[in-house]
């Protein structure tokens, strides 16, 4: 049932890339407890306006938890106290009246801040360019019923491949590691029989990007696994690791190729 | 304005392996010299990309959102279709366009749609090939499921994600071509402009929405992928950075808009719960799968749906269409919906809504299956409601979806601008007045996978590529200098209102007139109400900070100043087709029962609208459709 709240927001104001920044004080008044949190910010970014002032700045895009573009660390967690609720997806009925909310950036160092709440993502683009995908020109596809896929390993690879992209798992790690991230899209394809042909190229050329976008290291602390909200598992980094020790062993450097024996 | 619409001649099933023969080739050393601008990243845009990429020519997409993966596109749920008749259960390429063209209402174009329904196969295999994981059979091989408005189970599905997984694949494709250098990625990058040199598209002027720098882009080619304008009514499924900027300012240059008055409305979305509501949620219509849709029987029953006897509930679906019952198409079980609850049968707080009932489903198939085929559309409808539909009915309720109308373009999916392409849901092709589901994720992936890269060939092999303008050519000057005086105007207004007020104002008048029922002199006030709310917004609008830096204000302004002039254009279209089909529904035209009367003697056309000048009635052209391999009859799912 529908109620309200008045909550007061911490808010992290920076101009730009350069300015410092700092919180900022605001009270959110007659917030309905049906409100999703972005329209709860909407509500004070509307007052803001109102009042000549320039309202708070943050990603969003779909606002149904799947474009993965919206991402606010919430009370010290990466997309608020919900598990596996992206931000846009977080009610404010999962707050109560008089509540202190405190409202940051997901902060990396791979990922500068914009402006105030948006920061720049790029890096994981670069990293799925690096060889995130299965070569495969458009026109030269058989059909689809001749690459038969066992269903255990089609769900497996549906797990992985449910992640939005949308960096919580960097936010969330004392490292500000990108390898959840980065292992459910090898686990995907490693999975399949399509990905075989690559999956060693695969897993070096995407670990070499992370490492030259400054993400750190996995130290096994599983921060990132929790504040998934699409419940990608930290299984995906052992079976990544894996890969990629096998990927080392056998690397050619002469043809930059490896792994296929 | 001359409408030719290229459709080859020949026998339907040999139109489109003609063409292609027909249309001249770029010899492959060549391909690199011209260079493609393509706006958009969703499943039409990022398909083109990497494909054109991949062909050899020299690509450069732009999208507003932080990363190509991220496009709209990617919400969709319940899946894909295509004829492959895996199931045995008599599909056939024919068939699909059949259901598609009378799905559409008999309002789209042959040709179009039987290509559509012909490349929907080389789709699902190009989407396997990427290794997007489709839902399989225990013996490896590809699942299906049922949609709306067929008999047969031709839909393919990665879970509730099936546009996530296309979308990703079609990314994962182009991310690999940005790594080769064959892409240039503008992300964050919105296009204001186009540019035409002596009447062709040769350019468009994009603001950087990270640093507000207004720069011009010169191509050989423009190709808008920019979805749909849904928007318009304010809620809506869409993404709320989703918009009708680009496919508007190409308007305004000369390109016609198609049938701008046919939206989908979506009948399972969660409805409005207060005027906080910011946008509005799809429930997908596999859900209506195992789902059964009712409202109670007598008026104003405000008993909880548990305490509800079975013979004091309304299965209206199952009662008015008994072939089809709970999978008959959205347009048609969208008025029903509204029906029941113009007749005081809704259900929940604001009497606006109809129960999606599990029940019967889950003590047949078990809780279990339930949940594996539905998890996280339940998880979803959790989260945003607060209530568990394991355990209560879901309350569903109409919600503006989809445009079918769109930038009208000839089969090669060409604009009446020369070298201005547009495809997907921008467009206008193939659905008619109505669209199936699971049929925009195939058209997008045609056009960008299977169309774009043939027939943009043989439109370039006309043209030299040295004909590309510099950018200080004059034309180009021209339309930065515009944009900037856009900008300047936006900023300096000094009002007192936010975009978003204007844009609730505007999504109120529409969905009230121009919404799921529209009538003569609604739609006439809606033209009375719309130029006043303009004329308050040029006069009351505030945007703090400045153009030159990250301003979400002014993005938004700038869209919503577009919406104003669309939704005129909308309601005028509304207005002046005088027939019910599909999704435009005319009080004036129903029968006793209230379903939609056709006007095939009047009504059997494309209305084209040409644009010629602000503060002037646009001009109605039309292109006029025939029915050679389909039987133009009335649309019957009972």
């Amino acid at each position: 049932m529908s109620n309200t709240l008045t909550i007061t927001l911490h808010v992290w104001r920076q101009k730009n890339a350069q300015d410092p920044g700092g919180f900022v004080e605001y009270s959110a008044k007659d917030i309905s407890t049906e409100m999703s949190f972005l329209e709860m910010l909407d509500v004070v970014n509307e007052n803001l306006i109102h009042k000549g002032e320039e309202p708070i700045t943050f990603d969003h895009d779909c606002r149904e938890g799947i474009c993965g573009q919206c991402g606010l660390v919430i009370n010290g967690r990466p997309h608020g106290p919900r598990e596996r609720t992206t931000t846009c997806q977080l009610h404010m009925r999962s707050f109560r009246d008089g509540d202190d909310i405190v409202i940051e950036p997901f902060r990396a160092k791979a990922f500068p801040v914009i402006k105030d709440l948006m920061v720049d993502r790029s890096a994981f683009d670069r990293i799925i360019s690096a060889g995130g995908f299965i070569s495969v020109p458009t026109g030269c596809a058989p059909d689809g019923n001749a690459i038969p896929v066992p269903k255990e390993n089609a769900d497996l690879a549906m797990d992985a491949a449910a992640c939005i992209g949308c960096a919580a798992c960097v936010a969330a790690c004392p490292n500000a590691s990108a390898m959840l991230f980065m292992a459910a899209k090898i686990s995907q394809l490693a999975l399949l029989p399509q990905g075989q042909p690559e999956r060693y190229t695969r897993v070096r050329d995407m670990l070499t990007q992370m490492d030259a976008e400054a993400f750190g290291t996995c130290t096994n602390h599983g921060e990132c696994e929790a504040a998934c909200p699409k419940s990608i598992k930290l299984e995906n980094i052992a079976r990544m690791n894996r890969d990629f020790i096998k990927a080392s062993l056998t690397y050619r450097p002469d043809t930059g190729l490896g792994g296929g024996a | 304005m001359e409408l030719n619409a290229c459709i080859p001649d020949g026998p339907l099933e040999q139109k489109w392996e003609k063409h292609q023969f027909d249309l001249k080739l770029v010899n492959p050393n060549n391909k690199r010299n011209y260079r493609i601008l393509i706006v958009g990243s969703g499943l039409a845009g990022g398909a083109a990309a990497a494909s054109l990429a991949e062909l050899g020519y020299d690509v450069a997409c732009f999208c507003y959102q932080d990363s190509p993966r991220r496009a709209h596109s990617i919400a969709a749920q319940g899946g894909i279709n295509a004829a492959k008749n895996y199931r045995n259960d008599s599909d056939s390429i024919f068939r699909l366009f059949y259901d598609t063209v009378k799905g559409g209402d008999f309002r789209a174009r042959e040709a179009n749609v039987y290509r559509l329904a012909q490349v929907s196969n080389n789709i699902i295999d190009q989407c396997v090939a990427q290794g997007v994981p489709f839902a399989r059979e225990y013996g490896g091989l590809l699942d299906n499921r049922s949609f709306g408005g067929a008999q047969v189970s031709r839909t393919f599905y990665a879970r509730g994600q099936t546009g996530q997984q296309l979308l990703l694949g079609a990314y994962q494709a182009l991310e690999r071509q940005i790594g080769l250098g064959q892409v240039k990625m503008y992300t964050r990058h919105e296009m204001q402009e186009l540019i035409l040199v002596d009447g062709v598209a040769k350019g468009i002027v994009t603001r950087d929405l990270v640093t507000g720098e207004i720069q011009s882009h010169v191509g050989d080619a423009v190709i808008l992928a920019t979805g749909g304008y849904g928007n318009v009514m304010y809620l809506a499924t869409y993404a709320k950075g989703c918009n009708t900027s680009a496919i508007w300012r190409a308007y305004k240059k000369g390109a016609a808009f198609g049938n701008p008055c046919y939206t989908q409305i979506h009948p399972t979305c969660i409805p409005v719960t207060g005027d906080h509501q910011s946008k509005l949620t799809l429930m997908s219509e596999s859900l209506r799968n195992d789902g059964r849709i009712w409202v109670p029987a007598k008026h104003g029953d405000q008993r909880a749906p548990d305490q509800i006897p079975e013979n004091e509930r309304d299965y209206y679906l199952e009662r008015k269409y008994p072939s089809y019952g709970n999978l008959a198409p959205r347009d048609i079980s969208s008025r029903a919906a509204k029906q029941v609850c113009d007749d005081g049968r809704g259900v929940g707080g604001t009497g606006l809504g109809v129960y999606l009932d599990f029940a019967d489903a889950t003590k047949r198939l078990g809780a279990r299956k339930i949940e594996e085929r539905y998890g996280n559309l339940f998880e979803m409808y959790e989260r945003i409601t607060g209530e568990d539909p394991y355990k209560v009915p879901m309350r569903i309720y109409p919600a503006t979806h989809y445009t079918m109308g769109g930038l009208w373009v000839d089969y090669n999916l060409m604009s009446t601008i020369p070298g201005l392409f547009v495809m997907g849901e921008a467009n206008f092709s193939d659905h008619g007045a109505n669209r199936l589901g699971a049929s925009a994720l195939m058209q997008g992936l045609a056009d960008g996978y299977f169309v774009i890269p043939y027939t943009l060939g043989g439109y370039l092999a006309g043209i030299k590529p040295s004909a590309r303008p510099k950018v200080d050519h004059p034309s180009v000057k021209e339309a930065e200098e515009s944009v900037k005086a856009r900008v300047s105007r936006f900023l300096s207004i000094g009002g007192k209102e936010t975009p978003t007020h204007f844009h609730r104002e505007l999504g109120k008048i529409l969905w009230e007139y121009c919404g799921m029922a529209r009538n003569e002199a609604g739609l006439k006030k809606a033209l009375q109400l719309i130029p006043e709310l303009r004329e308050e917004f040029w006069k009351n609008l505030r945007i703090p900070g400045s153009g030159a830096e990250v301003n979400q204000t002014l993005e938004l302004a700038g869209r919503v100043a577009d919406f104003m002039e669309l939704g005129e254009l909308m309601c005028l279209d509304a207005l002046e087709r005088r027939e019910s089909c599909g999704g435009h529904f005319r009080e004036e035209w129903q029968t006793p029962d209230g379903e939609a009367v056709r006007d095939d003697e009047h009504f059997c056309h494309v209305a084209a609208w040409e644009y010629t000048g602000d503060g002037k009635t646009p001009t109605r052209h039309v292109e006029p459709l025939s029915f050679e391999n389909t039987h133009l009859a009335v649309r019957s799912y009972k």
